[in-house]
């Protein structure tokens, strides 16, 4: 048995690490892969070739840029803001419970960008998680203040992850359609994202109800 | 019959004008890489492989010599949106919704009524082709809605294409690489080497070390979709699905998910978890992965148990 072809996976490995440029080290690890199998280097750019214009649908759902973009300058950003905002006045749990489903649903139906750090985190859930937080448990430290931030940043990663599988137009999925129709299984989006409901639901009440942990440690703390 | 090459078509003449723009705009490297994306999609079902393969080969040298800018196309001030969003409201939300709505009823119709029949789409193709129906939907709505001057959706989505670069072709270029795997017989050999190890016949077992390798690998890569054809080709075809005869969507699609776990504990992962400790000032460069670990090692555990019930004890 020839084992070199399996270098091409250790490039994958070592120059994403090393952070080279990603587009270089996907190239360079097919080259490498395919010649170590014995092809020929040309046809190891022709089997590339083909193989990226096989896989085209899945640059397709840029398609989509223009409408984002064009809701954008009317003020959907600014929109998601007053629709966070409007989650005032509950406490930092439940505050970050309803970000959560908002950013999960949000993200499942397409709108992965009007959360966000730059655009949301930074500017808004945080500060309110940490009122929110000194309305109900008073004076924070430092690191505990801190912890509530770090949180807020956590609930939109992980409200993001895991509800944008849902929405089967999403470059994650049509990359596992494609990896699987290159082996020959056929399969469709919604085929696809149908298995991401189970994981966001999961996602949802484990992330939840850490966070509503997180609020009542925060109290017996300070009482 | 409506199939991919209409939205190859679409696709091609959107990254066409964004090229033009490019151009226009003197960003001759952005023009460079759109125009041969465009190009792709325009021409590829029509030249040879080695050409596609020329053709990828131009766009990664522009993209690895750094040839892709940001741009600043003219669009409205933050005072400007905050008036808009307050007069318009959340109706603007609508038009986006318009894409999943057009794209999951009508796949639902399609497939569970007689217009099925009449053989509209190509086969399985349907609810990408109806994505792209519902975006000239939702953009043909937005349009007369919003009356924007008529270059404005496509500055506007170049702003944004602009801002994700050489990034945009990063998932379909790891699918070639997937299909250059198993060409060269990766997985066949890696899924030699793992059922020497693996106890033959365990399912659960090697369901674990799929997950486990999908969350590793993506912490030292800091990117799932780079760990996914890598563990596809190892694991997840070769022995889960076509030794086992699991179902292939849940372990493609769980097996993601469990990368997504791994994305939450690494700082590899620059993006999502030390640049927004860095935007919110925290002391502890790791305070958000901190924060993410419980909810990761869970989650991770339940993607286990997802692939396990789903792909073998509720198949067959």
């Amino acid at each position: 048995m020839n084992y070199w072809p399996l270098l091409g996976i250790a490039i994958v490995v070592v120059g994403f690490a090393l952070r080279f440029n990603p587009l270089l080290v996907v190239v360079g690890a097919a080259v490498a892969t395919g010649v170590l199998a014995g092809l020929d280097p040309l046809a190891v750019i022709e089997a590339l070739g083909k193989a990226f214009n096989d896989n085209r649908y899945i640059s397709v759902t840029w398609i989509i840029l223009p409408v984002i973009g064009l809701l954008e300058r009317y003020g959907l950003q600014q929109r998601a803001r007053a629709v966070i905002e409007g989650m005032r006045g509950a406490t930092m749990g439940k505050l970050l419970v309803a970000y959560l489903a908002f950013r999960q649903i949000t993200s499942a139906l397409g709108m992965k960008d009007i959360g966000g750090h730059p655009q949301a985190v930074r500017p808004l859930v945080a500060p309110m998680a940490e009122a929110a937080a000194m309305k109900t448990h008073g004076e924070l430290s430092g690191d505990e203040r801190d912890k509530v931030k770090a949180m807020a940043a956590a609930t939109d990663n992980v409200g993001l992850f895991f509800g944008e599988d849902i929405f089967f137009a999403i470059a994650s999925i049509l990359l596992i359609q494609g990896v699987f129709e290159s082996a020959g299984y056929r399969l469709t989006p919604l085929q696809l994202s149908i298995w991401a409901i189970p994981t966001a639901i999961c996602a949802f009440l484990i992330h939840g109800a850490r966070i509503l942990a997180f609020d009542r440690r925060l109290g017996s703390v300070s009482r | 019959m409506i199939t991919y090459e209409w939205l190859y078509g679409l696709a091609g003449a959107a990254f066409t004008i964004w090229s033009l723009l490019s151009l226009h705009d003197r960003r001759w490297g952005n023009a460079g890489f759109w125009a041969l994306l465009a190009a792709s999609f325009l021409i590829g079902s029509h030249v040879s492989d080695l050409v596609n393969g020329l053709l990828v080969l131009a766009m990664v040298a522009i993209a690895g010599l750094g040839g892709l800018k940001r741009s600043d196309p003219p669009t409205t001030g933050a005072e400007e949106r905050q008036r808009l969003s307050a007069r318009l409201g959340n109706r603007l939300f609508l038009p986006a919704l318009i894409v999943p709505l057009t794209a999951v009823a009508g796949t639902l119709l399609y497939n569970y009524t007689p217009l099925g029949q009449t053989g509209l789409f190509e086969a399985r193709r349907e609810t990408l082709i109806l994505f792209g129906v519902g975006v000239v939907v939702a953009l043909g709505v937005a349009m007369l809605w919003l009356r924007p001057p008529l270059l404005a959706p496509a500055q506007e989505g170049r702003r944004l294409l602009d801002s994700i670069g050489w990034a945009a072709i990063l998932p379909q270029m790891l699918a070639a690489l997937g299909a250059v795997f198993a060409l060269a017989g990766v997985g066949e050999i890696i899924g030699g080497l793992a059922s020497a190890v693996i106890p033959q016949g365990s399912v659960f077992l090697t369901v674990l070390v799929f997950a486990l390798g999908m969350a590793l690998f993506t912490m030292i890569m800091g990117n799932a979709f780079a760990a996914y054809p890598v563990m596809a080709a190892a694991i997840g075809i070769p022995l889960l699905v076509q030794q086992y005869g699991g179902r292939p969507a849940a372990i493609g699609a769980v097996g993601m998910l469990a990368g997504f776990c791994g994305t939450l504990m690494t700082p590899m992962a620059a993006n999502f978890n030390i640049v927004p400790a860095a935007l919110l000032e925290l002391k502890d460069q790791n305070g958000v992965i901190r924060q993410q670990i419980g909810t990761a090692l869970a989650l991770w555990v339940c993607n286990v148990a997802i692939i396990y019930v789903g792909a073998f004890l509720l198949w067959n």
